[in-house]
C-alpha cells in the first residue's frame, strides 16, 4: 500500500528563477537517489502534468530534462511576458515553483 | 601545469554586500586571482533602459574595497565582469572611478587599471541588418527587426573571455569589464595562465555565483576554485558551507534553461559527461567536462526600450462579494479610464495578489481567493502628468465600482495611501539576440591607465 507523499517532503531543493530574459527554469533536487528515482518512476513530473499544473500549452515548455548527476528533475519554459515588463509580478521567476510543492507522490519511500 | 586558484567572493557584485568572513578565508588560502561578476538580466530592463544601477552605490563600494585591498595587499589580479548591473558605459565608468578613488584613498602603490566597454551603436546592428547579416532571436523570438532596434534605448553586447585576455596579456593588475558572460570573468583567469578551455569555463561556470554552489544555502560567501589539467575543484570558504556532489552539480543547471549545455562566445561548454567526486569534507572534484568551438562568431545582444512614465496604485478589497467580483471592480475602474483617455496611448496593468498576483494566468489556485486581496495597479503613460491622472483614475476608481449586490455602498475598497506613487519608467525588454561579428574584440574597445597614490596617466 503505497501512501501519497507531497514533493515538498521528498525534495530537498524546490526553486524557480529567470533563465534570461523571456524564460522562468525549475529545478526539483533530491538527496537522496532512490527517492529521485521513485519520483522519476511516479511520472508526476512530466511534460503533460506541467503544462496542465501551470495551465500553460505543451509547447511553452522549452526544456524537460531528468538530470541524474545532480538526481534533480529540471524543466524551462517560455514566460508569459519578458522579465520585468509592466504588469510582471514576479521579475526574478523567484516564486513561481510554489505549486510544485503540494504535488502529491504514490511512493513508499 | 601548475594549478590556479580562483575566489569569487559574490555572486552578482553590488545587489548586496559580500560576506567578509569568509572572504578573508578565501584571501588566505593563497588565491592566484580574485574576481566578480557584477551584472544580471535578472533585475528587469530598467537599469540598462534608464542607465542606473538596481543598487545603492554604497554596496558597489563596499565589495569593490574589499576585493581591491586584498588584491593589492597579496599582489594577485582583480577581475570584475557586467560593472554595475548592466555593463553599460557609464557603470563600467563608475567603477573604473571608484578604483581611482579607492588607490587615492587607501594610498596604494601604483597599479596597472584596465577596462572595457560593452555598449554597441544601433547603427551596427542596423548595417548587420540591412547587410542581410541575421540578428537571430533567442528564446523563440523572431530576428531582429529595424522597428525593435529604433525602440531600444541602449544596446550591450556580452563579451566573451577576448577583452578580459587583451588586458591581462597587457599587464593589467585590476580589470572592470563592461557586459560579459558570467563565465568569462574567471575562464580568462585560466585561459591566461594557459589551462584548458573546457575546465577553463567550467570553472567560471562553477564560481560565478560565488556560495550558490554550497550547501547550506548561504548568499555572498567566498568560494575558491582550483583548476589543474583535466580537472576543477570547488571549495566552500565559509566554515558554514560545503561544496558537495549535490550542491555543485545542482549549480551547473542553476538560472540555465539546460544543465548540460553552457554557450559562450565562441562555444559551448558541454557538461553532459561531467563526473563529480567529494575530494574532501568542503571539496568537489569536477572531471570530463568538453568544450566545443563554434564556427561562427556570434554576440549575444541585449536591449532594453522605453514604454513610458509610470505610477503605482494600491487598494485592499475585504468584502467576500467584492472579492468575488474584483475582475467587475477592474473592468469597470478600467472603463473610467476609457472615458477619460480613450482606448489607447496608456496602459493599465493590475495585479490581484491574494488571489493570482505573483502567478497571473498559471495560477492553479486563482479560483479560490485569499480572504482579503491586494490590488496593485500600474499606469504607463507618455507624461508623468498623464502616468500619474492614469493611475489615480485606475485606483480612485476602484472605490466607486458599481457593483448590484453590494452592501457597503460608503466606499468598495481600503487605501492604505490615497494616492499613487511615482515608480520607476517603465521599459521592456526589446533585445535577446545573437549577432555575427568578425573579430571577437570588435565591440569592446579596451582602455588602460596606470593608478595610484600620486600616479595617474592614461596609455
Amino acid at each position: 500500500m503505497m501512501a501519497p507523499r507531497k514533493l515538498s517532503d521528498l525534495a530537498k531543493t524546490i526553486r524557480s528563477k529567470n533563465a534570461g530574459t523571456d524564460k522562468i527554469t525549475f529545478d526539483v533536487i533530491f538527496r537522496e537517489r532512490d527517492v529521485y528515482e521513485a519520483v522519476k518512476r511516479s511520472r508526476v513530473l512530466t511534460r503533460e502534468t506541467i503544462a496542465a499544473l501551470y495551465r500553460i500549452s505543451d509547447n511553452r515548455i522549452t526544456d524537460f530534462v531528468e538530470y541524474d548527476p545532480a538526481n534533480a528533475i529540471k524543466f524551462t519554459i517560455l514566460r508569459p511576458r519578458p522579465s520585468g515588463s509592466p504588469g510582471d509580478p514576479d521579475i526574478f521567476g523567484a516564486q513561481q515553483y510554489a505549486p510544485l510543492l503540494d504535488i502529491e507522490v504514490p511512493i513508499d519511500a | 601545469m601548475k594549478s590556479l586558484k580562483v575566489i569569487c567572493p559574490n555572486g552578482h557584485l553590488g545587489f548586496a554586500p559580500l560576506k567578509t568572513e569568509s572572504f578573508r578565508i578565501g584571501v588566505d588560502a593563497g588565491p592566484d586571482y580574485i574576481a566578480a561578476d557584477s551584472g544580471s538580466d535578472d533585475i528587469g530592463p530598467v537599469p540598462l533602459g534608464s542607465d542606473t544601477c538596481a543598487s545603492p552605490r554604497a554596496w558597489q563600494e563596499h565589495d569593490l574595497e574589499a576585493m581591491l585591498l586584498a588584491a593589492r595587499e597579496t599582489g594577485k589580479p582583480m577581475i570584475i565582469g557586467s560593472a554595475g548591473d548592466t555593463g553599460s558605459n557609464s557603470r563600467v565608468d563608475m567603477y573604473v572611478q571608484i578604483i581611482r578613488d579607492l588607490a587615492k584613498k587607501h594610498g596604494l602603490a601604483p597599479f596597472k587599471l584596465g577596462w572595457f566597454y560593452s555598449e554597441v551603436d544601433k547603427e551596427i546592428v542596423r548595417g548587420k541588418i540591412r547587410s542581410g547579416s541575421r540578428v537571430l532571436g533567442l528564446d523563440g523570438r523572431a530576428d531582429l527587426d529595424e522597428a525593435e532596434l529604433d525602440a531600444s534605448e541602449r544596446i550591450v553586447a556580452m563579451a566573451g573571455v577576448h577583452p578580459f585576455l587583451k588586458l591581462l596579456k597587457e599587464g593589467c593588475d585590476v580589470i572592470i569589464g563592461g557586459r560579459a558572460s558570467d563565465s568569462a570573468v574567471f575562464a580568462s583567469a585560466a585561459l591566461h595562465e594557459g589551462h584548458a578551455e573546457a575546465e577553463a569555463y567550467y570553472l567560471g561556470k562553477v564560481l560565478e555565483c560565488a556560495s550558490f554552489c554550497a550547501e547550506p544555502y548561504g548568499a555572498k560567501e567566498t568560494v575558491m576554485g582550483e583548476i589543474a589539467p583535466g580537472k576543477v575543484e570547488v571549495t566552500a570558504m565559509s566554515p558554514d558551507q560545503r561544496c558537495t556532489i549535490a550542491s555543485v552539480a545542482g549549480h551547473a543547471m542553476y538560472e540555465r534553461s539546460n544543465p548540460f549545455h553552457e554557450y559562450v562566445a565562441g562555444g559551448l561548454l558541454d557538461m553532459t559527461d561531467c563526473h563529480y567526486e567529494q575530494v574532501a569534507e568542503k571539496t568537489t572534484r569536477v572531471t570530463g567536462m568538453r568544450f566545443e568551438p563554434a564556427d561562427e562568431f556570434r554576440v549575444k545582444l541585449e536591449g532594453s526600450g522605453k514604454l513610458g512614465e509610470r505610477f503605482v496604485g494600491m487598494a485592499g478589497i475585504r468584502d467576500p462579494y467584492t472579492i468575488a467580483h474584483v475582475d467587475d471592480v477592474i473592468a469597470w475602474a478600467r472603463a473610467q479610464v476609457v472615458e477619460r483617455f480613450g482606448e489607447t496611448g496608456w496602459s493599465l496593468h493590475y495585479n490581484v495578489f491574494g488571489r493570482d498576483g505573483i502567478m497571473g494566468e498559471m495560477e492553479p489556485l486563482r479560483d479560490k481567493p485569499a480572504h482579503e486581496l491586494l490590488v496593485l495597479v500600474q499606469g504607463v503613460a507618455p507624461t508623468r502628468e498623464m502616468a500619474e491622472e492614469l493611475t489615480m483614475t485606475g485606483t480612485r476608481q476602484l472605490f466607486y465600482a458599481r457593483l448590484p449586490d453590494v452592501k457597503g455602498t460608503a466606499g468598495g475598497v481600503s487605501f492604505v495611501f490615497d494616492e499613487v506613487m511615482e515608480a520607476s519608467p517603465a521599459y521592456r525588454w526589446t533585445v535577446n539576440h545573437t549577432m555575427a561579428v568578425d573579430d571577437p574584440l570588435d565591440l569592446f574597445p579596451t582602455f588602460t591607465e596606470t593608478v595610484g597614490a600620486d600616479h595617474m596617466e592614461t596609455a
